[in-house]
C-alpha cells in the first residue's frame, strides 16, 4: 500500500468515524435531530448532547489516540523494541499519578496548564525510573528487563493513585476514577483546547525528528557515525513522547494498547520509514481511539464502558503474539 | 584523507591494563590500512579512538593532521564511512532504505533526497554489486550480501576514508575475497581503507601496510612482508607458527603449528 494512499484512507476513516461518534450516542437521536442541533436549532438538550458533549469528544478522542499513537511509536524506535508502549512502560501511569495529586490537593481549578504538567512530572519520573533500572548492569538494554520494570512501575504508581484516592473526599473520588481506566466521558471544550494545545505542536516537532529515528533503528553506534546527536535525539524524543503521553492522560485518563496496536498496524502496511510511520501513526491512532471509543458507547447502552477496556481487548492479544514472536531467537 | 594516532593511550574504567598504551601510527592517504592481533589486543579501542568516540587518556587521534574532537559529527560523517562490527536492525527495512542512510550527514533531519544524492545512492548499490537487491528486506539477506549493503550505505556517504570493524568475520571465501577485492578498489580510486581483520594470510595480500597489536601496543608496522615474520607473530599470539611465501601468490602466509599452548 502506498503511503499517501494509507494516509488518504485513515483521513477519510477518521472523518467518518467523527461522524459516525456524532451520529451515535447512548442517547437515541435520528440523524434529523443531529443535523437540526448541529445548525443550531432544535430543543437546548439535543443542542447540548451533540454540540457540547459528542463533539468535543469525538475530537478529544482523535487528539489523544493520535498523541498515545505518536508517542507509543517514538518509543518503539527509542527502545529498538516493537513492544515499547507509553502504558506497558508505566509512563502513562506515572502522568496519571501527578493528575491525581493535582485533583486531590485541589489545584486542578487554578488554570487548565497546570493538570498536564503534572501529569508531564509524572511521566518523567517513570521515564527516568523505569531507565534506570533497566540499565542498571551497565549493560545495553535488555527488553524482558525494560517490560518487567515498567510493569512494576506501573503497578507501584497505581498503588500511589488508589492511596491518595483513600485520602481524599468523595468528591474527587468520582472524579478520579476516571484515571484508574481511561475515559472520554469527561471531554468538554476546554479539554479539547487543552489537549490540541499540548498535542498538535509536539506532534509536529516530534515529526521533524523521523530522520534521526530512523538511523537509531539500526543502532546507537551507526546513528552516531552517520553524524546524529544520538544523546540529543533520544532526549528530544522522550521528553517530547513523555508530553504527549501526559496530555492525553491528563484530559483522558490511561488509556492503554493504542501506542502499541495502530504504529504495529502501520508498519505492516508501509513499513518502518519513520517520516511515513509517525505521522500515518497519529491519523491511525486517532481513528482507533474515536472509533474504540463508539464502541466504548454502544455496546452496553445506556452504559458507558471506559474506552480504556475496548482498547485493551484488542492491545492484550496483539501484546501477547508480540511478545511470543520477540522470546522466539 | 590520513588517520595518525600519536603516543595514544586509552584506559577504560575499572579496567587495571590500558586498552592502548603509547600507539603511534600513520594511515597514509589512499592506502589500505589492516589492523591485525589477538582478541583483546585493542583493535576496535583503535578505531573507536581514531573515530572520537571513546575517550583518550592522553596522547592524540588526529583526522586529516586535527585533532578528531575538532571534527562535528556531521563533518567526520561527510568525511568517514565506517561499517561496526555488528548492528542489530530493529525493524523490517528495505536494502535501498539502509543505503540512503548514507546521505543522512549531507540532509540533515529535514532535507529532502535531491538529484545527488539519489545519484550516490545508485552508485554505491551498483559499486557493491547489491541493486538488484534494492526491494529486498535485509533481515532476510545472507551475512555477504548484508555486509555489502553496509558497506555500500558507507560508500553513500561519498566519504574520503572507510573504516571496518571485522567486514569478513564469518564469511565463506567467497563473500570474503568479494569484499576485500571491493575495499582494494576502493583504495585504488584514493579511497583511505582502515581495516580491522583476523586474516593474517588476506591482509598480507590486500594491504598496502599492516599494524600489529599485542595487549595495545605496537608490536609491528610496515608492509606485509615487514610484519609478518614468525618471531614476532608467535610472540603477539603466543603460538608457534611457519611462515613462508605463499607458492600461488608470493606473498607471505602464516602457518600455525601443532602443539603449541606451552605458556
Amino acid at each position: 500500500m502506498s503511503r499517501v494512499g494509507l494516509g488518504a484512507s485513515l483521513l477519510a476513516a477518521l472523518a467518518i468515524a467523527v461522524v459516525l461518534g456524532i451520529r451515535f450516542g447512548s442517547v437515541d437521536l435520528t440523524s434529523r435531530e443531529v443535523l437540526t442541533a448541529l445548525a443550531g436549532g432544535g430543543p437546548e438538550w439535543q443542542r447540548q448532547i451533540v454540540v457540547e458533549l459528542r463533539l468535543p469528544r469525538m475530537l478529544l478522542g482523535a487528539l489523544v489516540g493520535g498523541g498515545l499513537a505518536l508517542a507509543g511509536a517514538t518509543f518503539q524506535a527509542l527502545l529498538r523494541n516493537p513492544l515499547a508502549e507509553p502504558y506497558i512502560l508505566g509512563i502513562s501511569g506515572g502522568a496519571s499519578v501527578g493528575a491525581v495529586l493535582v485533583l486531590a490537593l485541589g489545584l486542578a481549578g487554578a488554570a487548565s496548564w497546570v493538570l498536564p504538567l503534572a501529569a508531564l512530572a509524572g511521566a518523567l519520573l517513570a521515564i527516568v525510573l523505569v531507565f534506570r533500572v533497566a540499565t542498571a548492569s551497565g549493560r545495553s538494554l535488555d527488553v524482558r528487563v525494560l517490560l518487567l520494570a515498567g510493569v512494576v512501575v506501573a503497578a507501584f504508581f497505581s498503588a500511589c493513585v488508589a492511596f491518595i484516592l483513600s485520602v481524599s473526599e468523595a468528591r474527587t473520588v468520582q472524579g478520579a476514577v476516571l484515571w484508574i481506566m481511561g475515559s472520554l466521558a469527561g471531554a468538554g471544550w476546554k479539554s479539547v483546547a487543552v489537549a490540541a494545545a499540548y498535542t498538535l505542536p509536539t506532534a509536529a516537532l516530534l515529526f521533524t525528528l523521523a530522520r534521526p529515528l530512523n538511523l537509531m533503528a539500526i543502532g546507537e553506534e551507526t546513528a552516531h557515525y552517520l553524524g546524529a546527536d544520538v544523546e540529543k535525539v533520544k532526549r528530544g524524543a522522550l521528553a517530547l513522547a513523555a508530553l504527549l503521553t501526559a496530555a492525553g492522560v491528563a484530559v483522558a485518563g490511561v488509556i492503554g494498547f493504542v501506542g502499541l496496536v495502530v504504529p504495529h498496524t502501520i508498519r505492516l502496511l508501509i513499513g518502518s520509514d519513520h517520516r511515513a510511520l509517525l505521522p500515518l501513526s497519529f491519523l491511525g491512532g486517532a481513528t482507533f481511539l474515536v472509533l474504540s471509543d463508539i464502541a466504548a458507547q454502544l455496546v452496553l447502552a445506556p452504559t458507558q464502558v471506559p474506552v480504556g477496556v475496548i482498547t485493551a481487548f484488542v492491545g492484550v492479544p496483539l501484546f501477547l503474539v508480540l511478545l511470543r514472536r520477540s522470546l522466539i531467537p | 584523507m590520513r588517520f595518525a594516532a600519536q603516543a595514544l593511550v586509552v584506559r577504560y574504567p575499572r579496567s587495571a591494563r590500558a586498552a592502548l598504551e603509547r600507539v603511534t601510527i600513520e594511515v597514509p592517504d589512499g592506502s589500505l590500512y589492516a589492523v591485525l592481533g589477538p582478541n583483546g589486543s585493542g583493535k576496535s579501542t583503535l578505531l573507536k579512538a581514531l573515530l572520537g568516540v571513546v575517550p583518550i587518556s592522553a596522547g592524540a587521534a588526529r583526522v586529516d593532521g586535527r585533532d578528531v574532537s575538532s571534527w562535528s559529527r556531521r563533518e567526520l560523517a561527510r568525511a568517514v564511512g565506517v561499517v561496526p562490527q555488528a548492528e542489530a536492525i530493529a525493524f523490517p527495512l528495505s536494502v535501498r532504505e539502509m543505503v540512503a542512510m548514507g546521505r543522512y550527514p549531507w540532509l540533515g533531519p529535514l532535507g529532502a533526497e535531491r538529484e545527488e544524492d539519489r545519484d550516490a545512492i545508485a552508485r554505491a548499490l551498483e559499486h557493491c554489486d547489491v541493486a538488484d537487491l534494492a526491494d529486498r528486506d535485509v533481515m532476510t539477506l545472507s551475512g555477504g550480501e548484508l555486509q555489502r549493503v553496509r558497506i555500500a550505505r558507507a560508500l553513500a556517504q561519498q566519504p574520503r576514508a572507510l573504516v571496518l570493524d571485522e567486514p569478513t568475520a564469518s564469511l565463506d571465501i567467497r563473500h570474503e575475497m568479494t569484499i576485500l577485492e571491493l575495499l582494494r578498489a576502493s583504495a585504488d580510486q584514493g579511497i583511505t581503507v582502515l581495516v580491522v581483520t583476523h586474516g593474517l594470510d588476506l591482509a598480507a595480500r590486500f594491504a598496502d601496510h599492516m599494524l600489529l597489536l599485542g595487549r595495545g601496543e605496537v608490536a609491528a608496522e610496515g608492509p606485509p612482508a615487514a610484519v609478518l615474520r614468525s618471531g614476532v607473530i608467535e610472540a603477539v599470539y603466543r603460538w608457534p607458527v611457519a611462515v613462508a611465501p605463499d607458492p600461488a601468490t608470493g606473498t607471505p602466509r602464516v602457518t600455525p603449528l601443532r602443539g603449541g599452548a606451552t605458556s
